[in-house]
């Protein structure tokens, strides 16, 4: 997962809201909750960069909890709130 | 993590609702005997096309992911294609309920054409005599006949929404069946005693034992079968079903009535639950965050007779309407309580014959239902 490129997919809607954010997939028409403020910070910044980790240390999250935004990430990918987005030359 | 749980967050209230049902107009072909709103005959006072693009613009901003439309039968607005056009083209998804009188090939085809489109067709039964019954002579033909324009149409998965009552529980598995053989979506959804309901629920509603066949049933299919999550107050038999165990009235969702009053949910169109108007000041944005109702609504409610009740944190103490229109009070257990202590307060106040709250508008088409309802 640390090694994968991935983005918000186009699909989808993200709403903050004070827990963290409300996701809407459009295609799907499924409703996922982002429970964290930095979840939704890490998620947005996805695109910005090359590798999941490489985001992780961009939005300054501590290595101690990267675990939990694998899990919390790879969540997202298996809902299709994330995607990985085709490599444009 | 936050000390508080999703849950208890979104009791809290958002910003904005996820979803909110906005029924269109009171008009109906039909006069289905449940229906929530009453509807028969159009209002005039229903909102204008110009108001409702106002409200989709406001609904726009505050980045509603998605409206339920309904009715009445909404198809019957002659500007029914220029709203949900309207809608979809500034990214508010939109599904409609429909009776499927209206949806003929021409319509089902301009349908298909549309992204971010959901189209359930109301069926109660899997038959024309238990439908019919419940939806009027004529309407199961009606349904079938806009379910296979859709098919026909490439339209892909829509929805079969079925009112689960006595009459059809046993019929789940036809009616997955039937969703299934047309490549739709079932989606079931539970009586309420609101509206033209609140005359027929006593004869309509599951038995105790039909409420444990139904919650088997929804175990057992998981997220095959949409719910609403509407069937919270079964929670208490055991393991939690799929989606959100809470009431979301005010909190996550609302109505917006044809005339554009603002309610707490579809299922209590009455004063009691009214949070104000679009066309007041500050318009609906305003409602949602600032109403006197609302805020209410997400402060803490209180477990009252079902406090001791081992079941409530399950259970939620069921649905907020169900009982007001039953006559139970707000802070005790739901009329379909599983373990029983709503039918023994029931009991007791049939008794005693209380006055059970009536809607607060009835657009029902004179002669075209069974019960006369207290007018305006």
């Amino acid at each position: 997962m640390l090694g994968r490129r991935l983005a918000l997919d186009p699909n989808v809607a993200l709403r903050p809201e004070p827990f963290g954010a409300l996701a809407y997939h459009y295609g799907t028409r499924r409703l996922v909750f982002l429970k964290h403020p930095d979840v939704v910070r890490v998620v947005q910044a996805l695109g910005d960069h090359d590798s999941v980790a490489a985001t992780l240390t961009a939005c300054a999250i501590a290595e101690a909890r990267w675990p939990s935004f694998v899990a919390a990430l790879s969540a997202l990918a298996d809902s299709g709130v994330l995607h990985e987005p085709a490599l444009i030359s | 993590m936050s000390p508080r749980s999703l849950v208890e967050q979104l009791k809290g209230g958002l910003d904005a609702p996820i979803c909110l049902t906005w029924e269109l107009t009171y008009a109906c072909n039909l006069a289905c005997v449940h229906c929530l709103s009453s509807s028969g005959r159009r209002d005039r006072r229903e909102l204008t096309t110009a108001e409702a693009i106002a409200v989709l613009d406001e609904l726009r901003a505050l980045q509603v992911f998605y409206v339920n439309l309904g009715g009445g039968e909404p198809m019957l607005r002659r500007d029914f294609f220029e709203l949900v056009t309207y809608a979809v083209h500034n990214g508010i998804g939109v599904k409609f309920s429909t009776n499927g009188t209206y949806l003929d090939a021409t319509a089902a085809r301009r349908l298909a054409t549309m992204d971010y489109l959901d189209v359930q067709i109301s069926l109660d039964g899997v038959d024309g005599p238990t439908n019919d019954h419940v939806r009027g002579v004529g309407s199961y033909t009606a349904a079938r006949r806009a379910m296979d324009h859709l098919a026909d149409a490439g339209f892909g998965p829509f929805k079969i929404s079925v009112v689960v009552t006595r009459h059809n529980v046993d019929q789940l598995d036809e009616f997955k069946a039937l969703a299934d053989g047309y490549g739709a979506q079932l989606r079931v959804t539970r009586l309420r005693p609101s509206g033209r309901g609140a005359d027929s629920w006593a004869e309509l509603h599951p038995t105790n034992d039909q409420q444990r066949q139904i919650y088997h049933w929804l175990l057992g299919h998981g997220d095959g079968v949409l719910t609403g999550d509407s069937f919270f107050h079964l929670n208490a038999l055991g393991e939690p079903l799929p989606g959100l165990n809470m009431c979301g009235a005010g909190r996550v969702v609302c109505l917006i009535d044809p005339i554009g009053d603002v309610y707490a949910c579809p299922f209590v169109i009455h004063d009691e639950f009214k949070a104000g108007s679009v066309r007041d000041p500050g318009g609906f944005t305003h409602i949602w965050r600032d109403s006197d109702l609302f805020r209410d609504l997400r402060q803490p409610q209180s477990a009252g007779a079902c406090a001791s009740c081992g079941s409530y944190d399950a259970c939620q103490g069921g649905c907020m309407a169900a009982k007001f229109f039953t006559g139970l009070a707000l802070d005790g257990p739901d009329p379909e309580c599983v373990d029983g202590h709503g039918e023994t307060l029931l009991a007791a106040a049939g008794a005693t014959a209380g006055a059970t709250p009536r809607p607060a508008m009835d657009h029902s088409r004179p002669g075209a239902q069974p019960v006369a309802l207290t007018r305006r």
